[in-house]
C-alpha cells in the first residue's frame, strides 16, 4: 500500500473543483487512458486577468486525483504568469509530499497547466522536433528534458518516477540516460508534441466507433482497441473477424486506411493475440 | 469493526482450529523433531501426522510431501530440480499468465542461457493444449503451468497438459497455490510430477508451503543442508507451521463442498449484482472454467487504485490489476495476456472470497460499490462522452 499523506487522502476523498467550466478561457487535456492517468483542466479569468475559477476531471489513481485537486486550489487567484511559475514540486509540497513512484502525477498537473495557458494565449501548443522516447507511455524527449531540469533528476529511475518514461518495456533506458547527460551539459528550451495522446486516442476511438465498427458489424465482426503506443494502434478482432482469414487484409486496407485518412497519416494498425 | 475481507487470493485468515493446533508448538513443545530425546521426538510424530493430512487432501502418499517455506520456494525448487536432474536440456515451457514466482525465475534463467517459451492464452484466459504440444521439443526439460489463476481464477487443464508432456518424456510441474482446497485434486488420477502449495492461501499461516514430488521422480534439493525432509529440503522444520498446515488441509477437505456451493453462490451473487447495477462493467476470464471463489471485474473509465482506496474507506478489502497498484506502471500481465482493452484493464478489481465470508458482507459490497464507481466516473474526463455514446445506441 502506498504511504499517502493525510493531505493526499483528503484531496482524493474530498476533491476540490471537480468538473468542467463552460466557455473556459483556457483548456487542456494531458495523459491518456492507455497510460492509466489523464487530466482535463479548464480555467476562467476575472476582470483583473486573475484565475477566478479552475476545474478538473481526472482519470487515475488517488495521487493523480489529489494532484489535480491541489493544482486547481493553488492557481486560483493567480495571474497566468504567476500560475506558470507553479512547478510540479509545488503541487507535491502542497500535498505534503508524494511517494517517489507517484511524482509523475504532479508532473501531469504541471503539464496540464502549461497547456491550458498556451491554449488561453493562443500560442502554438507545440513546437516541432519533439520525438517519442518512451513508446510504452508516449513520453517525448522534451517532456523528459523538462522533468530533468525542473526536478534535478539524475538517474533513469528518477525519470521513470517523474514521467513514467522507461517504466514499460525498458527499451528506452539507454536513450533516457543520454538525455540526462545532454541536459546536464547544456539545457535547452522546452517544446511540446503535436497531437496530445489524449486527443489522438479520442480521435482513434471515435473514428473506430463511427466509421469502422458499423461496417464490421454488418459482417458479424468487431474490433477492440487494446492499446495505443505512439502511432501504433493495437487491436483485437472479435466475432466473425477473429476467425476470418481475410481479417489481416481488413485491418490493413480498411481499418488502417480509415485511421490514416481521418486521424494521422503515421498510424499503423496491428493485431494482438486472438 | 471487522473488515469485509474479499482478498482471499492474496492471503487468508488463519483458521481458529489451525491456530489452536499450532500454539502448543510455540509454547511448550519446542523440541527439535530430529532430536534423540522424546521431548523432541514427540514433535516428529506430529509432523508425520501433518504430512499424512496434507497427503490426504491431495490423494498423495505422505512420502511425496516436502515441506518448504512458501509457494515461491516450492516453485523455484521444482524448476531448478528439473534443470539439475536433466542437465542436457535447456528449454522450459510456461504460460504468459504464470505467477511471478515462475515468470521472474524463468526470466532470470533465460539470462543463464535457458530458452523460455511463454504460451499465450485466449481472451478468456484459457490455454490451447494443441499449442502446448507444438512447443514441446526434445530439448524441453519441464513444463510449468498454474492450476488456477490467482487474478482471474481461470483453471488450466493441467492433468491433460501433464499427459502431453509425459508422452515426450518431459517433466510437468503445476503451481496449485490457488487451486488447492478450492477444487478437488487427486494425484492418483494424474501424472503431474510436482505441485506447489502455499499454506497461507488455505487458512494456514504465512511461512509454510509444500512441494509435492511424485514417488520415483528424480529430485535435486534447492536448499542443501541437514537430512530433513529425506534430504530434499535442508533446514530445521517449521514445526508450528507444518502442524498448522496439516490441520488446514484437513479443514480444506471438509470445506471443499462448501467452496463449490455456498462460497460459489456468494461469488456469483456478488458478480451478477455488480454487473447488473454498474453499467459498462464486465468479467475478465472464463466465467465457467473458474475457481469458485474468484471474480475479476473491470469497471470502464475508472482506475483501480482509486476504487480500492474508496473501498478502503468502507473497510472493504480487494485487489486490482491496475498499473498504479503494482508500482510497475503497466497493468497486470494476466489481463494484458488476455488482450483486455486498456480502457478496462486499469479499472479491474479482483474479489476473492472464502468460507468465512457471509451473505451480509456480499450485500454490503453490492450496496456500496455502485456509488464508488459513479463518484469516480463523475471525476473521469472519459466518462460523460462514453455514457452519451451508449445512450445513443
Amino acid at each position: 500500500m502506498w504511504e499517502y499523506t493525510d493531505k493526499v487522502k483528503d484531496h482524493f476523498l474530498n476533491p476540490r473543483n471537480v468538473g468542467e467550466i463552460e466557455n473556459p478561457d483556457g483548456i487542456a487535456e494531458v495523459g491518456s487512458l492507455a497510460c492509466g492517468d489523464a487530466l482535463k483542466l479548464t480555467f476562467k479569468l476575472d476582470g483583473n486577468k486573475r484565475i477566478k475559477d479552475a476545474k478538473f476531471k481526472t482519470f487515475g489513481c488517488a495521487s493523480a486525483i489529489a494532484s489535480s485537486s491541489a493544482l486547481t486550489e493553488i492557481i486560483k487567484g493567480m495571474t497566468v504568469d504567476e500560475a506558470l511559475k507553479v512547478s510540479n514540486q509545488d503541487i507535491a509540497q502542497y500535498l505534503g509530499g508524494l511517494p517517489d513512484e507517484k511524482m509523475h502525477c504532479s508532473v501531469l498537473g504541471k503539464q496540464a497547466l502549461e497547456k491550458a495557458v498556451e491554449n488561453y494565449r493562443g500560442a502554438p501548443a507545440m513546437e516541432a522536433g519533439a520525438t517519442i522516447i518512451c513508446e510504452c507511455f508516449g513520453v517525448t524527449d522534451m517532456e523528459i528534458e523538462q522533468a530533468i531540469r525542473e526536478n534535478n533528476l539524475a538517474t533513469v529511475e528518477d525519470v521513470t518516477n517523474y514521467t513514467k518514461a522507461g517504466g514499460g518495456c525498458g527499451g528506452c533506458h539507454e536513450a533516457i540516460a543520454q538525455i540526462i547527460e545532454r541536459v546536464k551539459a547544456e539545457p535547452k528550451a522546452d517544446t511540446k508534441p503535436r497531437l496530445t495522446n489524449l486527443q489522438k486516442i479520442r480521435m482513434i476511438e471515435e473514428t473506430i466507433d463511427r466509421e469502422i465498427r458499423p461496417s464490421l458489424r454488418q459482417d458479424g465482426g468487431d474490433v477492440d482497441i487494446i492499446d495505443i503506443i505512439g502511432n501504433r494502434v493495437l487491436v483485437a478482432t472479435r466475432g466473425a473477424c477473429a476467425t476470418c482469414k481475410a481479417a489481416d487484409i481488413t485491418l490493413k486496407h480498411f481499418v488502417e486506411h480509415r485511421l490514416r485518412e481521418l486521424v494521422s497519416p503515421d498510424i499503423t494498425v496491428e493485431e494482438v493475440s486472438k | 469493526m471487522k473488515p469485509v475481507y474479499f482478498d482471499n487470493n492474496a492471503t487468508t485468515q488463519v483458521a481458529p482450529e489451525v491456530l489452536d493446533a499450532m500454539l502448543p508448538y510455540f509454547r511448550d513443545l519446542y523440541g527439535n523433531p530430529s532430536s534423540m530425546h522424546s521431548f523432541g521426538g514427540q514433535v516428529g510424530q506430529k509432523i508425520r501426522a501433518a504430512r499424512a493430512q496434507v497427503a490426504a487432501l491431495l490423494g498423495a502418499l505422505p512420502e511425496e510431501i516436502v515441506f518448504t517455506s512458501c509457494g515461491t520456494e516450492s516453485d523455484n525448487s521444482a524448476i531448478r530440480s528439473a534443470l539439475t536432474t536433466r542437465p542436457e536440456k535447456k528449454h522450459i515451457v510456461i504460460s504468459r499468465v504464470e505467477h511471478p514466482a515462475i515468470r521472474a525465475l524463468c526470466s532470470h534463467l533465460s539470462l543463464q542461457g535457458y530458452k523460455i517459451t511463454e504460451l499465450p492464452v485466449d481472451k478468456s484466459g484459457n490455454l490451447d493444449l494443441e499449442n502446448l504440444e507444438k512447443n514441446l521439443t526434445p530439448d524441453t526439460a519441464i513444463v510449468s503451468l498454474m492450476w488456477g489463476n490467482n487474478e482471474t481464477g481461470v483453471i488450466f487443464p493441467v492433468e491433460a497438459a501433464a499427459r502431453l508432456a509425459h508422452e515426450k518424456d518431459i517433466l510437468f510441474h503445476t503451481d496449485a497455490v490457488q487451486a488447492t482446497g478450492k477444487i478437488p485434486i487427486n494425484m492418483k488420477n494424474n501424472v503431474i510430477d510436482m505441485l506447489s502449495i502455499s499454506g497461507h492461501k488455505l487458512h494456514a499461516p504465512k511461512g509454510i508451503g509444500v512441494l509435492y514430488v511424485r514417488r520415483g521422480t528424480k529430485f535435486s534439493p534447492f536448499l542443501i543442508g541437514g537430512h530433513q525432509e529425506k534430504e530434499r529440503r535442508g533446514g530445521t522444520e517449521n514445526t508450528p507451521g507444518i502442524i498448522g498446515l496439516g490441520k488446514a488441509c484437513e479443514l480444506a477437505a471438509q470445506n471443499m463442498d462448501k467452496e463449490n456451493t455456498s462460497v460459489k453462490r456468494l461469488r456469483d451473487k456478488l458478480e451478477s449484482e455488480l454487473l447488473n447495477k454498474i453499467p459498462q462493467s464486465r468479467v475478465n476470464g472464463d466465467v465457467q472454467n473458474r475457481l469458485p471463489n474468484t471474480t475479476n471485474i473491470s469497471f470502464e473509465y475508472v482506475e483501480g487504485e482509486a476504487i480500492l482506496l474508496m473501498m478502503n474507506e468502507l473497510d472493504i478489502c480487494a485487489s486490482s490489476g491496475s498499473a498504479c497498484t503494482s508500482g510497475s506502471l503497466q497493468p497486470s500481465h494476466v489481463l494484458r495476456a488476455m488482450g483486455v482493452p486498456f480502457t478496462m484493464a486499469h479499472g479491474s478489481i479482483r474479489f476473492s472470497l472464502s468460507v468465512y465470508n457471509t451473505e451480509e458482507e456480499v450485500d454490503f459490497v453490492i450496496e456500496k460499490m455502485p456509488a464508488i464507481i459513479e463518484r469516480l466516473r463523475e471525476m473521469s474526463p472519459f466518462w460523460k462522452e462514453s455514457e452519451q455514446a451508449c445512450r445513443k445506441q
